[in-house]
């Protein structure tokens, strides 16, 4: 279908997916409160989870969900960088790589031994790299799932040309606000809350588990002495290495602890 | 989107990027000398490769990570995976658990039927793009919509933690259980949604259906005294009727070139359908009364075989999924604890569930440790791959003279009668290097 051109004096928003689980778009859709007016301060341009319609570029913010993984995808995020005023990269995908990121910690030699079908039908590429791998991203909101309320704030920032306000500290500072007893000191249960970037609310802590980590790394966390704690609380270093290699693995500061922990075992 | 004319008696229908479907497809028709030649569901996700990178995992992480395969229906994935584990562990988990599982599974439902049928799938009925555009001429329909599937996330985010990819789920049961108090609150809501669904009903019902009936092989799980969503046997309309353990015997699962996707099939039959009309095709009996009723007033008999009226059926299965969970609120009892200890053992386990779009199995293979050895997966979409691409050309063939705008859109409604979730269905292909 050809784009027509914007008829509407509104900021245009585009919606893009790469590799995903459609969990970080879908946030925007369970605005259930909010989602009318969003549609109302902007026009949606591009948005297929939602809508038919496409409305061409350029568009004043794109939020890029999910990680590149195919040569194809490697050059779609290129036209849309091109395209975009602003880029932000919404989820674990999109900013780390995401689950499908495990693939980057494989021996090559193990994945060659897998027989496929049909491998001339599919194209993929070694590893799975976020967004700003290939492209500069004006912000990245981690989360796997992102917060939606985060999302809106994003949005509303970015379209009034302010910084976003999405605190950075660790998921602790939440657990504190929250008035949750830290389930590490109480209960010996390993938690990455220290380590991992706030903005999920706490919520695993709150239910009585040690946080996972789908937050990814806060900024300049000390993995390496909370794996220690892990060790005294009778974690061995397998698990230590899975803890850190799971929704975010190929962030930085948790990929090189799950690699430390890896070459212990 | 195109739709081309080569003369009087050729076309070519080509949908490069489906709209309002869960993840990346197209669809493509070609049609010579007035006979459909050619039908593509094209699916072009790229595939992530869980079951590669489930192994070596732990099995209590199966329930977080499978949840990653889908935003919409994690909780089909968190529960599959559960259940088979416990089944490999030879634990069974009832109850109050398990009733915490149905209620769960019930706000999934919830939750997803309602952005199917008010945001993806009405605008189709209406003639608008997407529920927003709709929003405009119809801002009631659009509301009641909204908070409909915000009363079934609220469902998730209470027992789950959260809407997408809930935390609380867990083998053996759920880390925390919600108190007698915590779930009154959801009672009030889950009435107003029983109601605002029944109103729904009666919208949907006013929608214009083209006339297109078709004979298919429903599978579905059926559980001896309600209508299944966490477990039972596998069944069908033509006969099938197995434990989970023998559905592969059954079945089978082909890579063909258009689809990152596999295209799964009954060995003895051909292509089958999974989701709500194959549910409700095979245990109407077992809805709730008020949903029964609601829909034959609505002239929606025990058997649904037009695919367009998919709308109708998951307006019903909204109904008895609020019918259910207000059910299960009201007997309610605190369960203490909130998860039976599953000690590992070596073995295979299996789990099926209804997910909103139909029966999600899983099998797992782990050792002593816990660590798991071996994944399968196979998810609703992938299964009604083959019927969707059929009735893609039996509806070509019946309604081709239609405009050909009009013909292009009834071919993506065609496939979203089916709420396909492709960022489910192409996970499980094992990986190939691009060695270039």
């Amino acid at each position: 279908m050809a784009s027509p051109a914007s008829t509407s004096e509104k900021p245009k928003l585009a919606v893009w997916k790469f590799a995903s689980c459609d969990g970080c778009q879908l946030s925007l859709l369970d605005c259930e409160d909010e989602l009318l007016a969003v549609a109302d301060a902007v026009e949606i341009a591009y948005f297929p989870e939602a809508t038919r319609a496409e409305v061409e570029g350029p568009y004043d913010l794109s939020l890029v969900e999910g990680s590149i993984t195919t040569p194809h995808d490697a050059e779609r995020i290129h036209k849309i960088r091109r395209e975009s005023k602003y880029l932000v990269a919404i989820g674990a995908c999109a900013t780390a790589g995401g689950i499908q990121a495990l693939r980057n910690f494989k021996n090559v030699n193990e994945f060659v031994a897998l027989v496929y079908a049909h491998p001339e039908y599919i194209e993929t590429l070694k590893v799975s790299t976020p967004i700003s791998y290939h492209v500069f991203v004006d912000f990245e909101l981690q989360g796997c799932p992102i917060n939606k309320y985060q999302l809106l704030e994003l949005i509303s920032a970015l379209l009034n040309d302010r910084r976003p306000n999405i605190p950075p500290h660790s998921v602790c500072v939440e657990c504190k606000r929250r008035g949750t007893v830290c389930v590490m000191v109480a209960n010996g249960t390993p938690c990455l809350g220290p380590v991992t970037h706030a903005g999920c609310g706490a919520i695993c802590p709150a239910y009585q588990r040690g946080c996972y980590g789908c937050y990814g790394p806060k900024e300049a966390p000390n993995t390496a002495a909370l794996a220690d704690e892990f060790l005294r609380l009778g974690q061995d270093h397998a698990a230590i290495a899975r803890f850190f290699r799971t929704f975010t693995a190929n962030a930085e500061a948790f990929r090189k602890e799950s690699v430390a922990h890896e070459h212990e075992v | 989107m195109s739709t081309k004319s080569n003369g009087t008696h050729s076309k070519t229908i080509k949908v490069n990027y489906l709209a309002r479907v869960e993840g990346e497809g197209a669809l493509y028709v070609k049609v010579r000398d007035d006979a459909v030649e050619e039908v593509k569901l094209k699916i072009f996700e790229p595939p992530r490769f869980f079951e590669s990178f489930l192994r070596g995992r732990d099995f209590t992480e199966a329930p977080d990570i499978t949840a990653r395969i889908c935003g919409i229906c994690p909780i089909a994935y968190q529960m599959g995976a559960s259940h088979a584990m416990e089944d490999a562990c030879g634990v069974t988990v009832n109850g109050g658990i398990r009733d915490l599982r149905h209620l769960i599974y019930c706000g999934e439902w919830l939750e997803s039927h309602a952005l199917h049928v008010f945001m993806l799938h009405a605008p189709d009925f209406l003639g608008y793009q997407g529920a927003v555009e709709m929003a405009q001429d119809h801002p009631d329909i659009v509301k009641r919509g909204l908070e409909l599937k915000k009363v079934g996330n609220e469902v998730m985010a209470l027992l789950g933690g959260r809407e997408v990819h809930p935390i609380n789920p867990r083998v053996g049961g759920f880390y925390r259980a919600p108190t007698r108090r915590e779930l009154d609150g959801l009672a009030e809501r889950l009435a107003w949604g029983r109601d605002a669904a029944l109103e729904t009903l009666q919208f949907t019902a006013t929608l214009d259906f083209p006339d297109f009936e078709q004979d298919y092989e429903f599978v579905a799980l059926r559980h001896p005294d309600e209508y299944a969503i966490l477990d039972g046997r596998l069944v069908s309309n033509r006969g099938l009727d197995v434990p989970l353990d023998e559905f592969l015997d059954h079945i089978y699962e082909e890579h063909v070139e258009h689809s990152t996707s596999l295209h799964a099939a009954m060995k003895a039959r051909g292509p089958y359908m999974v989701g709500p009309m194959a549910r409700y095709n095979l245990n109407f009996e077992q809805l709730t009364p008020l949903s029964q009723e609601a829909a034959h007033d609505v002239g929606l008999g025990p058997t649904c075989l037009n695919p367009y009226k998919s709308i109708m059926v998951r307006t019903v299965e909204m109904i008895h999924a609020c019918d259910v969970a207000l059910d299960l609120i009201d007997r309610y009892e605190r369960p203490d604890p909130s998860y039976i200890e599953v000690t590992p053992r070596a073995g295979v386990g299996y789990g099926c569930t209804e997910a909103p779009r139909g029966i999600c199995w899983h099998r797992y293979s782990i050792d002593d440790n816990g660590i798991i050895l071996d994944a399968r997966i196979i998810p609703p979409t992938s299964q009604n791959q083959k019927v969707m691409e059929q009735d893609l050309w039996h509806f070509v063939e019946k309604f081709m003279d239609l405009p050909e705008d009009d013909l292009q859109w009834k071919c993506e409604q065609g496939i979203r009668n089916y709420d396909p979730c492709i960022s489910c269905s192409c996970h499980f292909l094992d990986l190939h290097l691009d060695r270039a």
